[in-house]
């Protein structure tokens, strides 16, 4: 392979890795927000509260993002009810699918992550805000889910890394996001070792970029120095 | 009639785990200044009475009254007696102090952190004014130049003092000590009853759950001995310690000396 080659379609690259960094991007800080009140619910004493987060991740867990994706993209234009409404504009856009159906996907395993963090948290140090005579959402706001941040950071790194490779799926329904894009270059140029090689470092760059980036905000959230005790 | 009130009164405290009755109806009264300890074997329900005052558990049965106010207790369907109003058992339980076996600091903050938090968030205190008033209680338990480390940078010595001066920042009327040093080293023991012992010199109201025989009798002005959930024996340190009336007593006192 040569430079000039490299030189001619890695505009197209970037472009294609900015779209892939949009969709990972979104739909991981989107999730996150949309999780909060899933995870927290989920942890609930209470049944009823537990019983509608609990439906909600065992669907977006229990299917392929592949599936979710086909169904939102192909599906949602079968009802005249959602051609009619006025998210239909966002709706038949693959972009906006795209970034719908990654961030409720990703949101049940960040929700599950959060859950997961809020019942590690020590009871002893739950005792002690109560006993201090903070209430149960006082609590929970400065004590419990600062605590169960840390102790989720390290697995929301994990999700994180795994929607970037995750992404790749919405080549699928047409868009033209770092896959998508080698594949068109690869069809054009019939250099389909080459580009998705190109394509493959280019997702291994912003894996390490991500990881680096997660691991400074572990040290500066003291992640490490609060196990044990 | 300030003098006549007491500071804590607990009558009638019951407590059940299913068939299990592990407190079978145990009355205490605290009038201000009163240093109480509480003694008996593992599984006389010590702790758990303890933990029954401020709420952290919940009894079956009983009254609990601080300074005069009634903690407002309703029945649950479990059979517990719940808080019945959020409030004030949120009120009631930031002016009864509680220090644990494990300290219980939180790791992710400073020392100094700790200490302002629950006065910022529940008595509305400004950072500063929290921060005054933190710096002056580590400097009278000894770690003022520890203020700005994390919990797991200290000792156990060090953190169950950071522990009794978070307790301390919300200027509690009576302070519960659940085995303060069981926890510890025993080179850090001392420094731990030091702290205790002084608080007890300033007249502070406290109950105090330990295996510290020496110390119990030292600074107690009543002790109070738990036999299977029941109050065995009950009086001053001479009384309890040097001449005590029930076999059970006896033989405890007999085996730890």
């Amino acid at each position: 392979m040569s430079w000039e080659l490299l030189i001619k379609w890695l505009p197209q690259f970037l472009d294609g890795a900015w779209l892939t960094l949009q969709l990972v991007g979104v739909s991981v800080i989107t999730g996150l927000i949309l999780a909060l009140p899933l995870g927290i619910a989920r942890s609930s004493r209470h049944l009823a509260v537990r019983a509608l987060p609990y439906g909600y991740i065992f669907f977006f867990r229990g299917t392929p993002l592949l599936v979710q994706l086909f169904l939102v993209y192909y599906g949602l234009a079968q009802f005249d009810v959602v051609r009619k409404s006025a998210l239909w504009p966002y709706l038949r856009d693959p972009y906006w699918c795209a970034i719908i159906t990654m961030t409720m996907h990703t949101a049940a395993y960040i929700a599950e992550i959060l859950r997961g963090a809020i019942q590690a948290v020590p009871p002893g140090e739950i005792e002690a805000a109560r006993a201090l005579g903070m209430s149960r959402s006082q609590a929970l706001l400065h004590i419990i889910l600062p605590r169960a941040a840390r102790i989720g950071l390290p697995a929301y790194s994990n999700e994180v890394i795994l929607m970037l490779k995750a992404s790749a799926l919405a080549s699928t329904i047409t868009l033209l996001e770092l896959t998508g894009m080698a594949r068109k270059i690869a069809a054009r140029t019939y250099m389909h070792e080459e580009m998705f090689l190109i394509a493959g470092v280019i997702y291994l760059v912003i894996a390490f970029v991500l990881m680096q980036g997660f691991k400074l905000l572990e040290r500066w959230l003291r992640v490490d120095a609060l196990h044990g005790r | 009639m300030a003098d006549a009130m007491p500071a804590l009164e607990i009558r009638n405290l019951h407590k059940r785990y299913g068939a299990l009755e592990v407190l079978k109806g145990i009355s205490l009264s605290a009038r201000d200044g009163d240093v109480i300890s509480i003694l008996g074997s593992s599984g006389s329900g010590k702790s758990t009475f303890l933990r029954c005052i401020n709420l952290l558990e919940n009894p079956n049965e009983g009254e609990i009254v601080v300074a005069g106010e009634p903690m407002k207790l309703k029945q649950a369907r479990s059979g517990e007696l719940v808080a019945a109003d959020a409030r004030q058992i949120n009120r009631m339980r930031s002016e009864i102090g509680f220090v644990f076996q494990n300290f219980n600091l939180w790791p992710h903050m400073t020392v100094l952190d700790n200490i302002i938090e629950a006065p910022r968030r529940v008595r509305g205190r400004s950072k500063a004014e929290a921060t005054e008033m933190a710096e002056a209680l580590l400097a009278k338990v000894g770690i003022a130049d520890k203020r700005h480390a994390y919990p797991a940078q200290l000792s156990g010595g060090q953190q169950q003092r950071a522990a009794i001066a978070r307790t301390l920042a919300m200027q509690p009327k009576v302070i519960l000590f659940d085995e303060p040093t069981s926890a510890l080293d025993p080179e850090m023991v001392q420094e731990v009853l030091a702290v205790i012992r002084s608080l007890a010199d300033e007249g502070r109201t406290m109950l105090l759950v330990t295996h510290e025989m020496n110390f119990a009798k030292q600074v107690s002005s009543e002790v109070v001995f738990l036999h299977q959930g029941q109050v065995e024996e009950q009086g001053t340190p001479e009384q309890v310690f040097d001449n005590p009336q029930s076999a059970r007593c006896k033989q405890f006192m007999s085996s730890h000396r």
